[in-house]
């Protein structure tokens, strides 16, 4: 790719941008969030056309309107999100789209290219499972699968290892190094330095929709470095005092759920003292969401007792959790947390909308409201016009600030997020750790669900692994490593 | 080639200029049709604008037209605000007028008659609108069909009355008797159609705009209608909200029927309304579910259908092009809405 430009209104999100990837290569493209990774992928895969610049494949140029077009020229793409129809088998969704003989379907065609692919990189699958049947890890490989299938020579992948446990990025990245060794070009996208560092060859990284600039030897290169060059200015972690935890302000006591989907809770006991924080861990999908939405009072459990501040939840309702002094933060912020069509203000003040603060006898104080939503703008240096701002015209990481700005004003004795920076760049994601620690020292218990085993090493006291919807064990963060949290994560080791 | 692109950002003047883009769209498409009945366009729009808002009994006409429409429209706006898909003002306008009529035959003094009649019109309403929502909080059923449908059984239920037990015995007409005369809406101008409903109609669109933007239930309705999933994590019962919504919404379309009963006809007859509960969704949709907006555009569809009227007397314009046009409208306010999100990109072929 050769200086490509695309603008999106006032926002160039890719300027200049010259990349390239040689045959066996691995190149890593890195790039905090909204740093033009995605926008660059999209343009060669043909979703969006540059204003400028060209596409040269084997040193011809050519031209990529359309997905189509895309995959003719060899290059295959693993999104973030899968395109797999659910219902239909492995093999049924390998064939999509693949012309067949006279009319009918080639399965026997189809199934010795799935088993050749199967042997040359150990990327086996069996064709006749439906989808919907097949783990996250499984559902990946598939899709990889598909792209090879179709004659792929460059396959694109887009952050592969935000879904996956430990030990399950060890078998992708070894298939990608086989895929490699016979030739194949593979781009990684990641913002995580260790796995770019672990498995390219070369690397890109992207900062404001510019080349910030190259690294030819990932391996040897620390990933302070690769940070610097990331965000343009030197990361130090939060350093995480130690701090004396006192009384238990959320305690779970034997809840299990049914009646929802996913993975329901199997008796999960836990307790979160004041002043201290727990972290959830857990490869994706194993019970962690339902975790989450009976402690935010989301769904009732079928059994078990929850105190929150020593008292008993009666009823598990959002409002009687908050009332209680919760607060949450949800996984999902478009979709759970924020109503993207109105302004920002009004999702602002969504939880305690009826309380004195924003109403009195069922009318509004939009002044009241507009000064709260003003003022936490500003503490939290949330970038916006404005409070009457679309909520969904905001950065991620201004949309999680808002979140937490929401909650932390009204002082909650707990306070529980999920996944609370995954998706922002790193400078949001450190002011959001900081306000968890400040939390902390005030007092707050704080539970935090999340994938990212790094994160959770850095900020929590004690950190409990869920697996198929129990906690299999729990370790102080003295004891914790990645790979003693991945061994409970895919359940080999009973009680720690 | 064109292709849609998603707009980062909606300019403000579009707002109002959308509605006006649709009404334009609207008149140059119907022209093609009045060109087809063999009359002039000019000519024909002409004599509806005269027929409809040329002279001061003329504007009475059609406001006393509108006023239907604006409670209807308003119904309408309410109900979608919160995502409660109301299409079923027709048969609440109905249940309404009934309910009214009934009152309003139980001799007493006016004014408390008048009142009667309009509580128990908009309770009627909301009863009804009260259905669906149910069927939908409860059962998951679609609301859209189940309000749809259920206009079909009340029209036919009031036909039964009309033409069985309610049958007016002196007339002998499949009507039901007159109300008292001390129930009927006091006419305000002299020599006019325009009576009280009227200005109830007009004051009751600020009204509901201010319950909408200023209340904490309207806050409910407009967070439950964009994100239910983030109302009910923010705390909002989004059940109740969706059937205090029907219960306001059902209502405001039974008063639709207790004006129509109480100011117009006195009493209640099977077409008692020509649609004004679907053309409640025209307005609503042109007011772009603005409350003040349901004013204006109430008047417009009135307007439209008082002037078809005379066009058609004076053009031999079938009348039935009112309807054509409040279809047109509506379906050129849904492509217009389209231009809120979207705008239309050249994709260039020659590059």
């Amino acid at each position: 790719m050769r200086g490509i430009t695309k603008s999106f209104g006032a926002v160039k999100a890719n300027e200049a941008v010259d990349l390239s990837v040689a045959p066996g290569e691995i190149l890593g493209l890195l790039g905090e969030n909204g740093a033009g990774k995605t926008t660059l992928m999209n343009v060669l895969f043909g979703a969006y056309a540059p204003d400028a610049g060209e596409i040269l494949i084997q040193g011809r140029p050519t031209r990529i309107t359309s997905s189509a077009d895309a995959l003719a020229a060899g290059i295959g793409m693993v999104h973030q999100h899968f395109h797999l129809a659910p219902r239909l088998t492995v093999l049924e969704n390998l064939l999509i789209g693949i012309p067949g003989k006279s009319g009918r379907i080639d399965r026997a065609g189809g199934l010795t290219r799935l088993a050749e692919i199967g042997r040359q990189h150990g990327l086996t699958l069996d064709p006749d499972v439906p989808v919907s049947a097949l783990s996250v890890g499984e559902q990946q490989r598939l899709e990889i699968v598909k792209a090879l299938f179709r004659g792929a020579k460059l396959l694109i992948l887009d952050e592969p290892t935000a879904v996956l446990a430990p030990s399950e990025v060890d078998g992708l990245f070894s298939a990608l190094r086989s895929m490699a060794a016979q030739g194949l070009g593979i781009i990684f996208i990641s913002h995580k330095l260790n796995e770019v560092r672990a498995l390219t060859h070369r690397c890109t990284v992207l900062r404001h929709g510019h080349v910030a600039g190259r690294v030819d030897d990932p391996a040897n290169t620390t990933s302070a470095a690769m940070a610097q060059l990331m965000c343009g200015h030197e990361i130090v972690p939060p350093a995480r005092g130690s701090s004396t935890p006192g009384e238990p302000v959320l305690t779970l006591d034997g809840i299990s759920t049914s009646k929802h989907s996913g993975t329901a809770l199997r008796g999960v006991s836990l307790a979160v003292r004041a002043g201290e924080i727990l972290g959830i861990a857990g490869v994706s999908g194993n019970g962690q969401r339902a975790l989450a939405e009976v402690i935010s009072g989301m769904i009732s459990p079928e059994a078990g007792r929850m105190t929150i501040a020593g008292k008993q939840v009666a009823r598990f309702t959002p409002r009687e959790v908050q009332a209680l002094g919760l607060g949450r933060i949800p996984e999902d912020r478009m979709t759970t947390g924020l109503v993207t069509n109105l302004p920002l203000a009004d999702s602002m003040v969504l939880p305690r909308i009826g309380t004195s603060a924003f109403s009195n006898k069922g009318l509004l104080k939009p002044d009241a409201i507009r000064a709260f939503a003003e003022a936490q703008i500003k503490a939290y240096d949330i970038r916006c016009p404005g409070p009457m701002t679309r909520a969904g015209a905001l950065s991620g990481g201004n949309l999680q600030k808002a979140l937490l700005a929401r909650e932390l004003a009204f002082d909650p004795k707990v306070l529980v997020v999920s996944q609370p920076t995954r998706g922002l760049d790193i400078g949001a994601a450190r002011f959001i750790h900081e306000k968890f620690l400040d939390m902390r020292a005030k007092g707050c218990g704080i539970v935090v669900i999340g994938e990212d085993l790094e994160e959770l090493l850095v900020l929590c006291d004690r950190i409990a692994v869920m697996y198929e919807g129990r906690i299999v064990g729990t370790l102080d963060s003295g004891a914790a490593t990645v790979a003693r949290l991945g061994l409970l994560m895919t359940g080999a080791e009973g009680k720690a | 080639m064109f292709r849609l692109e998603a707009r980062p950002s909606t300019p403000a003047w579009f707002n109002l200029a959308l509605p006006l883009l649709a009404i334009a769209a609207t008149l140059v498409l119907c022209s093609g049709l009045i060109a087809l009945a063999g009359a002039g366009v000019l000519e024909s729009y002409g004599v509806m604008f005269t027929a409809s808002l040329g002279d001061s009994y003329a504007i009475t006409e059609t406001l006393v037209r509108a006023a239907p429409m604006i409670f209807t429209g308003l119904a309408v706006a309410v109900a979608f605000r919160a995502k409660f898909w109301n299409i079923g003002a027709e048969g609440q306008l109905l249940a309404g007028a009934v309910a009214s009529c009934f009152v309003g035959a139980i001799p007493m003094p006016g004014p408390l008659a008048m009142l009667l009649m309009a509580i128990a019109g908009a309770a009627a309403g909301a009863a009804v609108a009260l259905i669906p929502a149910t069927l939908r909080v409860r059962f998951k059923v679609d609301d859209v069909v189940s309000s749809l449908l259920l206009n079909s059984v009340i029209y036919y239920a009031l036909m039964a009355l009309v033409e069985g037990p309610w049958k007016d015995s002196f007339s002998g007409y499949p009507i039901s008797p007159p109300i008292e005369d001390s129930a009927n809406f006091p006419v305000l101008i002299e020599g006019t159609r325009l009576h009280l409903g009227v200005v109830v109609a007009l004051v009751a669109a600020p009204l509901i705009w201010f319950l909408i933007v200023r209340t904490t239930l309207g806050f409910r309705i407009r967070v439950t209608g964009e994100n239910p999933e983030a109302a009910r994590y923010g705390g909002i019962n989004v059940q109740r909200v969706l059937l205090s919504t029907a219960l306001l919404s059902g209502a405001l379309a039974g008063l639709a029927g207790v004006g129509e009963v109480g100011g117009v006809h006195f009493q209640v007859m099977s077409d008692i309304s020509p649609g004004y509960g679907y053309s409640g969704i025209v307005v609503a949709m042109l007011a772009r579910l603005n409350p003040l907006g349901v004013v204006p555009a109430a008047i417009f569809l009135a307007a439209v259908m008082t002037g078809a009227e005379a066009m058609s007397r004076a053009t031999g314009v079938p009348a039935f092009l009112s309807d054509v046009i409040q279809g047109t409208a509506l379906l050129a306010m849904l492509v217009a809405l389209l231009f809120t999100a979207y705008r239309i990109r050249r994709v260039g072929a020659a590059k």
